[in-house]
């Protein structure tokens, strides 16, 4: 123990300290841990994202083997020219900015209310939780009927007060929000957890002596709650805003990109254009400018985690 | 004095009547979509375009039609044999790769952490292209290791297991190693144990994402004797037409074995979250 606090500090301070293999921690038993991961991590991670790039400068086609000719950035250049290449970037960014909100606000007041409650919290989370948990074949069969002109839930519903629905799916201005109102509903579970795990964190003393200065819940909420999850938030809408951009399901089930390609996300793009029109150096191209949209994400993210850091 | 604090005290209750009530309408909204499927499932499918939620007569002919006549029995293995081996897949090599990267000490070790690291940004369906050109070559295409193995080496999950061991105190394998235990027999007997939540978290989550995975398992089975459930349910739905109890009944066959692991862990996924680092 004393050898272990005596280490440490001076390993912090001093990068060229010798590394210790003269107690006994040599860098081969390590290696034999890390070498499974490693392997496969390198095998279908790290190679395949080279193998990608490598391909989207070449004209690599599904049926020919080999890497065929080369196109520089042709398929850059092709992708960007493409109508059909904005228009899924833009269905993606749409379904994104139509769930995000909506997920990131219901799952905060839903894991906000179900804390409050003092009975049936496992009603709640059962509720919430379990349509996160279906494949999303799943829900699209479900919602799919849901959906059904004539005979789906919501237009009957939705007669008995009186109002005309909409073809849901059908209807090129309807289909997005439609799905984005499936995956709400399909998704909403694991924020919800993510936020319950969240208020648990809160010291409870807080609420105690603020109740005791005499402040309201609404009040407690606004001043406590809300700041106490600011990173849980910036968690979750980060998530929520990489997992929205990544849809593909929803949309290959339950309309196939349709009405008139209104919902195609740009994975289906990249799915269309490598497997069924087998221009694999073409979609590993889009894959790429898809690859540089989520790092800038991630990179935002970064950079306001880092800035939340410093602020505690 | 004390009819304020009565007031204040009426005010809290009504407050917290009145969040109860919200709670409950929302839970209800969220409970009916499952609640009509099953209802629709356990109809006739003569009956299924009436829109009324009598089930006096509940029938499970629809859920005997599906085992019957579709592969969905087969598609149950498949799925429980993919996701049970890229959930032990993960949780193995991933909590070998933390216990080194937390408890050994080697050169290089912050270089391959942040090589690890930076695989989590990496989404895997930008990777399908190469994925399957990768395995058109092995020639495993339409096997179950083309389905797993990918998902195998899950940076998140080295990430979460590192977060937990990080977290355990070093006095524990002082002792061991000093009585001359092996690196292999620290991990398997002294912090693995003690890791189980980590190891509860990792393996649902690897579970049901791959077994509700379904671009990348629809490219590379077409072999109707393998495909994953959400595979062979996306490729028949068509199929049924307006048999919507037969619809119906598949739908819940094939979403029974998680609501079956749900209500199992469901304390373990809130605790497995909420230690695991995930939340923030």
């Amino acid at each position: 123990m004393t050898t272990e606090t005596a280490v440490r500090p001076r390993d912090a301070a001093e990068p060229g300290t010798p590394p210790p293999e003269k107690r006994g921690w040599t860098g081969l038993p390590a290696l034999g841990f890390l070498a499974p991961f490693l392997i496969l991590y390198l095998a279908f991670i790290i190679g395949p994202t080279i193998y990608g790039l490598v391909m989207s400068f070449f004209d690599t086609s599904l049926v020919k083997p080999g890497l065929s000719t080369f196109a520089g950035f042709g398929n850059y250049a092709e992708a960007l020219q493409s109508g059909d290449f904005w228009s899924s970037l833009w269905h993606t960014l749409w379904f994104t900015i139509l769930t995000t909100p909506p997920l990131i606000i219901l799952a905060f007041v839903f894991a906000l209310l179900a804390d409050r409650a003092k009975h049936g919290r496992w009603f709640f989370r059962l509720a919430f939780f379990a349509p996160y948990i279906l494949p999303s074949a799943v829900v699209a069969l479900i919602w799919i009927f849901i959906y059904t002109p004539g005979l789906g839930l919501i237009e009957a519903g939705l007669l008995k007060i009186g109002i005309t629905s909409p073809n849901w799916l059908g209807d090129p201005n309807w289909a997005m929000p439609s799905l984005a109102m499936t995956t709400i509903w399909w998704t909403l579970g694991f924020n919800f957890v993510l936020y319950l795990a969240g208020l648990q964190e809160i010291p409870r003393d807080l609420y105690e002596a603020s109740s005791m200065d005499g402040a309201t819940p609404w009040q407690q909420i606004r001043r406590i709650t809300i700041p106490m999850l600011g990173r849980t938030t910036t968690l979750v809408a980060v998530l929520q805003v990489i997992a929205s951009l990544k849809v593909f399901d929803q949309m290959y089930i339950m309309t196939s990109g349709g009405p008139n390609f209104a919902t195609r996300s740009i994975l289906q793009y990249v799915y269309d254009e490598g497997f069924t029109n087998f221009r694999v150096g073409y979609a590993a191209a889009v894959s790429m400018l898809f690859f540089l949209v989520v790092l800038a994400v991630s990179a935002v993210w970064f950079a306001i985690v880092r800035r939340q850091e410093r602020e505690v | 004095m004390t009819d304020l604090a009565q007031r204040a005290d009426f005010r809290i209750k009504l407050f917290n009547r009145i969040c109860f009530g919200v709670l409950i309408a929302f839970a209800l909204v969220w409970i009916v979509p499952l609640a009509w499927a099953l209802d629709t499932a356990l109809k006739p499918n003569a009956e299924t375009t009436r829109t009324t939620w009598a089930i006096a007569d509940p029938t499970v002919d629809a859920f005997g039609r599906m085992l019957r006549d579709t592969d969905i029995l087969t598609w149950f293995g498949s799925s429980l044999f993919i996701a049970t081996l890229s959930a032990a897949g993960t949780v193995l090599v991933a909590s070998l790769a933390a216990f080194a990267l937390s408890r050994m000490r080697f050169r290089y070790r912050n270089v391959v952490f942040w090589v690890v690291l930076a695989g989590i940004m990496i989404p895997g369906q930008v990777l399908i292209v190469p994925w399957f050109r990768q395995f058109d070559a092995l020639g495993l295409l339409n096997t179950w290791w083309a389905v797993s193995l990918p998902q195998i080496p899950t940076a998140i999950a080295v990430f979460i297991f590192k977060q937990f061991f990080d977290g355990l105190p070093k006095e524990l394998e002082e002792v061991a190693r000093t009585d001359g235990a092996s690196y292999l027999r620290i991990y398997g007997r002294i912090i693995m144990p003690l890791a189980r939540p980590a190891v509860a978290a990792v393996a649902i989550f690897t579970f049901v994402q791959s077994w509700n995975d379904l671009l990348w398992p629809l490219l590379v089975l077409s072999n109707p004797d393998i495909m994953t459930i959400p595979v062979g349910l996306a490729t028949v739905q068509g199929a049924f037409g307006i048999r919507y109890a037969d619809t119906m009944a598949s739908a819940i066959l094939g979403a029974i074995p998680l609501v079956a692991v749900f209500l199992l862990f469901q304390r373990h996924i809130v605790e497995g979250i909420a230690g695991s680092g995930l939340k923030g």
